[in-house]
Parts: structure tokens; sequence; C-alpha cells
């Protein structure tokens, strides 16, 4: 301890002068490409600024005429369906497929691998397999559906708003599945046996024993995996951007996409900075909530 | 309900003995087939629609997964008909690029912030993993803004210039773990063996936090490989895209879909990452709880 002590009065003044230096480029990224791009987000909101003109303040308008928008709260409604839909099914895959590969198996490792594949690749990538798989004539999910007796004639998927959002969620819980399913497993595997032990000679059952062994001690796990998947899917764009692009009829525009449709295809920078911003509040509610977490935990 | 009976032998916790097999159903082949349905069939679905012929892919009284032939035209379309390669050298050089540059940042601000004692280190390293929650959608506009103010938007160099900004808190935050898991003694020994504190960093703890820069490598390269909202809206000219994006925008030809060559460009595409995982699969299973990366 003392001799701690001493190398930490002797290096003191050049270790903090090394810290600084060492922490000194990614800050710089961070504060060039990250800390002022949100500020310049937030002058964009105030303005008129039209890609290729002069931008003029307009205090509040942007904020103004999106309330008055009725694509906008359809967004808006939305996001909350997308995102509380897709990450409680994802949530509970995962759940499954952890207790799944956590039993003892032959393949088991194998099989975690095989099952990983659709977390691993490209998402914009699995947006168009998803796209393919729920085309109307020739696709996979309707040649199943009609093989198996369930509908007579093809579905069109991307027609209706009520289908339409149920294919891009759906092509999110594919995606989002393993990484539930994985961490969650990850999770299992440090609850002490001599728990499940002492249950069962207590008389517990199996569903006994996943809520008052299982879950409890899942805690910090389910509440971080949760807290990320929350804030990645409700900013995620590739999936109504790629399989439904918005429609029909903007029915299933989410904040990215809209925030997209409007700032960069239709260059109205003020306006598109403004929706997104809109997802402010609740990011930084998540956040805190995440912070206060991984603080706690560590 | 059934009753359980059971049997004790020495040593060995209770079991009920009864409905071993009608359990083993239930809790492993329903859920067996029902994963192996869910999350590969798509992705099998994708490789079989890049080797059919069209005249069996649109054919409806054709179960769709049946293959009778097979065809490389999709995969020769997408080198005659589409700067497949282009594509293919961009997504690389980028990717390698971002990830060569996050992991040295991300290295060295790691470690000062794990070792280093200097006032404000804990606020630098939250203000850092705030960074990487920040989704990319609430950035892209004033991003794209700036990065054509700046004439560097619509190349290569914007997409090298930002990735970093999601990988860099990732990799710091990463390292940062397994820097601090390394004993400072070691550090110290070689400090007093006469290194000074840059030689201990780079000849001592540097090979001992291996595993940690393999799985920051790991992801680096699969977010930049995989990322596509950046691209998609930084860059305009079709020569200068990344394989993600450029799929993508070759999606409709007018009206039509060429779903052959698209699911060749796919599987090629997502081939990269899918053999990265495969070698590397224990080291990307613990950089995954330890981050949670994507979703």
């Amino acid at each position: 301890m003392s001799r701690r002590k001493i190398y930490a009065k002797r290096f003191l003044g050049r270790e903090a002068t090394l810290g600084y230096l060492l922490v000194a480029p990614a800050l710089a990224v961070i504060s060039c490409l990250v800390a002022y791009p949100f500020v310049v987000a937030i002058y964009l909101s105030f303005t008129d600024k039209i890609i290729g003109r002069p931008a003029s303040f307009v205090g509040l308008q942007n904020f103004i005429e999106l309330f008055h928008n009725s694509i906008f709260w359809q967004t808006v409604r939305n996001s909350f369906i997308y995102t509380g839909g897709c990450v409680s099914l994802k949530f509970a895959l995962g759940m499954m497929m952890a207790l799944f590969l956590n039993q003892k198996f032959k393949g088991r490792i194998f099989a975690r691998g095989l099952f990983l594949v659709s977390w691993v690749m490209p998402v914009s990538i699995s947006c168009i397999v998803w796209l393919w798989m729920f085309e109307t004539n020739f696709g996979l999910v309707n040649a199943i559906l009609r093989a198996s007796g369930i509908i007579k004639e093809n579905i069109a998927w991307f027609s209706y708003p009520s289908t339409a959002i149920l294919t891009i969620m759906t092509a999110d819980v594919w995606m989002g599945t393993p990484f539930f399913g994985v961490a969650f497993l990850a999770g299992l595997q440090t609850i002490p046996k001599e728990l499940y032990e002492a249950a069962e000679i207590d008389g517990a059952g199996s569903f006994t024993k996943f809520l008052l062994i299982t879950l409890p001690q899942l805690r910090y796990v389910v509440f971080i995996v949760t807290l990320f998947s929350t804030i990645w899917t409700f900013a995620m764009l590739e999936t109504a951007f790629i399989i439904t692009r918005g429609g029909p009829m903007n029915s299933t525009h989410l904040f990215s996409t809209l925030t997209y449709q409007i700032g960069i295809a239709l260059g109205r920078l003020g306006e598109g900075t403004a929706i997104s911003l809109f997802m402010f509040p609740i990011l930084i509610v998540l956040m805190y909530l995440e912070l206060r977490y991984v603080r706690k935990g560590a | 309900m059934t009753t359980i009976f059971y049997e004790r032998r020495e040593g060995q916790i209770l079991q009920p003995r009864r409905s071993n097999v009608s359990r083993r159903f239930f809790f492993f082949y329903i859920p067996l087939v029902f994963f192996t349905g869910f999350l590969l069939l798509p992705f099998f679905w994708m490789i079989i629609t890049s080797i059919k012929p069209a005249s069996e892919m649109y054919n409806v009284r054709e179960f769709p997964l049946m293959l009778h032939s097979i065809t490389a035209k999709h995969y020769q379309r997408l080198f005659n008909s589409m700067p497949f390669i282009i594509w293919t050298r961009n997504s690389f050089l980028v990717t390698i690029s971002a990830t060569f540059v996050s992991i040295v940042i991300g290295c060295l601000a790691g470690y000062s912030i794990a070792r280093l004692r200097f006032p404000g280190a804990t606020t630098i390293g939250i203000g850092i993993f705030m960074t990487y929650l920040i989704p990319r959608t609430l950035l892209f506009l004033p991003l794209a803004h700036i990065l054509k103010r700046w004439g560097i938007g619509d190349s290569l160099v914007s997409l090298i210039v930002t990735y970093p900004t999601f990988l860099i808190p990732f990799c710091t935050w990463i390292l940062m773990g397994y820097f601090a898991s390394i004993p400072r003694e070691i550090e110290e020994c070689a400090m007093v063996d006469g290194c000074t504190r840059m030689q201990a960093f780079i000849k001592v703890v540097l090979p001992l936090a291996t595993p940690g820069f393999i799985s920051v490598s790991i992801f680096c390269f699969t977010l930049s490989w995989t990322e596509f909202l950046y691209p998609l809206s930084f860059i305009q000219s079709e020569l200068q895209k990344p394989l993600t994006v450029g799929i993508v925008s070759r999606l409709r030809c007018g009206d039509a879909f060429f779903w052959g060559s698209i699911m060749a460009g796919g599987t090629l595409t997502s081939l990269p990452v899918i053999i990265l995982y495969s070698f590397l699969q224990r080291h990307f299973v613990s950089g995954l709880t330890a981050g949670a990366v994507k979703y």
C-alpha cells in the first residue's frame, strides 16, 4: 500500500498529463462528430433550412407544424407499437432460446452458433430477405401458410397497414432474438446449481424454480439487455425503410424513416431534425436508467 | 394432478421418474424445431434463391424451398450488371480503416481511463459510454450537412471518419474492462525494471489484453461492414457505395425485382461476417455479453 502511494505521488504530475493526452483523440472525435452535430441538429430544428438554400430562424414553427401533422402522430404511434411489440417478443423468444440452449445435448455449441446467423447477418440484407419472404405471389410465408391449409388465397402483406407493420416487426424479432438468447444464456450459466438443487429438495416444480430462482438471478442481464434493445429498436431504420418504405400511405413510418424521408429525400433539413429530436427525451430517460444500472452493477 | 413418485438413491438428488419422454418432447424437440425453422429458414431460402433458375422461382405450383436444378446466372449478373467488385472493395477499405483507427484511439482512451489517475477520469468514462448509447438516427441529418460543408460528403472518407463515432465508445468501454482486470503490480514491476510507462503499456499490458483486442476487432469489423444508415445518407455516387447500400439501391429495377441476383448479393455480403463468426464464436460471445452491440 505504501509503495503504491509513493508511486502515486511520484507519477501524479506526469500521469495526469499522460492521461489527458491519451483520451484526447477519443474526445476530439466525439466532440467533432457527436457533440457538435448534436448542437447543429438543435440549431437546424429552429430554422427552415432546405438543402441548397440559406436558412432563416423560424423559432418553434417546425415543432408546432409537426403537432398538426397526422403522419407524424401515426409515426409516434407506430414507433411505440413497434418498439413495445418487438422488444417483448424478442425477450420472450430469447428467454425460450436461452433455456433451450442451457440443456445438455450433443451439438449445443454448434446450435448456438447456427442460431446466431440471423443476428450476424447485415441488417439490410436480413430486411431484403424478409421482403422476399413476404412477397405476395412467390414468397415463402404465403407458400407455407397455403401448404398448411391456413389460407386459401395469398395475402398481400404490404397492402394493408396492419399486416405491413407485422412484416417489419417479424423481421426485427428475427434479427434481435439471438442477441437476447445468447446474453440470457450467458447469464443462466452463472447461476449456481446449488440453488436449483435446494429448491428441488424443497419440492419446487420447473415453473416455480424459473420464477423464484432463474428470473431474480438474471435480473441484471435482463435489465441491461432490455434497455439496450429498447434503444436500438426505437431508433431502427432498416426494417421500415427497406421492407415497407413507410407504406402503404405512410402508415408504417418509424421516427428514423420519417426523419430520412423529410430530411434527406425531400431535403428539408429543418423539419427532419425536428422529427429526430422528438426521440431525444425518450432516449434520455432510457439512457439515464441504463447508466444508473450499469454503474450499480459494475 | 398426477402423483409424482420420487426414487431416492444415495447421493442423488430427488428426481421425478415419470414423463421423461413427454418432457423431452416439450422442452427439447418443440423448441428445436421452432428455433431452427424460424431462425434458419430465411437464411437458407436466401441461399436457395440465389442458385435457383428463374423459371422455377416464378412457378406458382412449385413449393419455394424445392430446388430441381441450380444456376450461376444470378451470381454472373451480379458481376456483369452491377459494380459489385467496387462495392466490395469500398466495404473492405472502409471497414478495415475504421476498425484500425477506432481500436488505436479506443485502446489509448481505455487504458488512460482504467489505469491513469487524473481528475475527471470517471466523468470522461461515463461521457464516452453515453455516446455509445446515442443512436445514429439522431445524428445522421446534421452529420450529412456538416460533412458536405467540410467537402468530404459523398466519399469513402466521410465513412472512415464517421464510423469511429460509434466504434470508439465501444472499443474504449470493452478494453477498459480488460485493462482494469490486469493487475497493476505487473506493470509496476516492469517500471521498476526500467521501463517507462509507455514501454510497460506496450510490452506488458497490450499482450495481456489480446483476447479483448480480438473481440473488439470482430465487433468493429461487423459493425462497420453492416452499417447502413450513414452510407445511405452520406453517399450518392454509385461507385462510392459500400456493399450494403449498393445492393439495396439495386433492389428495384424500375418496377421489377431481380430476386435471384439480390439474394446472390445478400449471400456474398453476409459471407465475410459469417466466416468471421464461425471461426471466432468463443471470443465473440464473451464480447457480446460484455457490451451489447446491436439491438
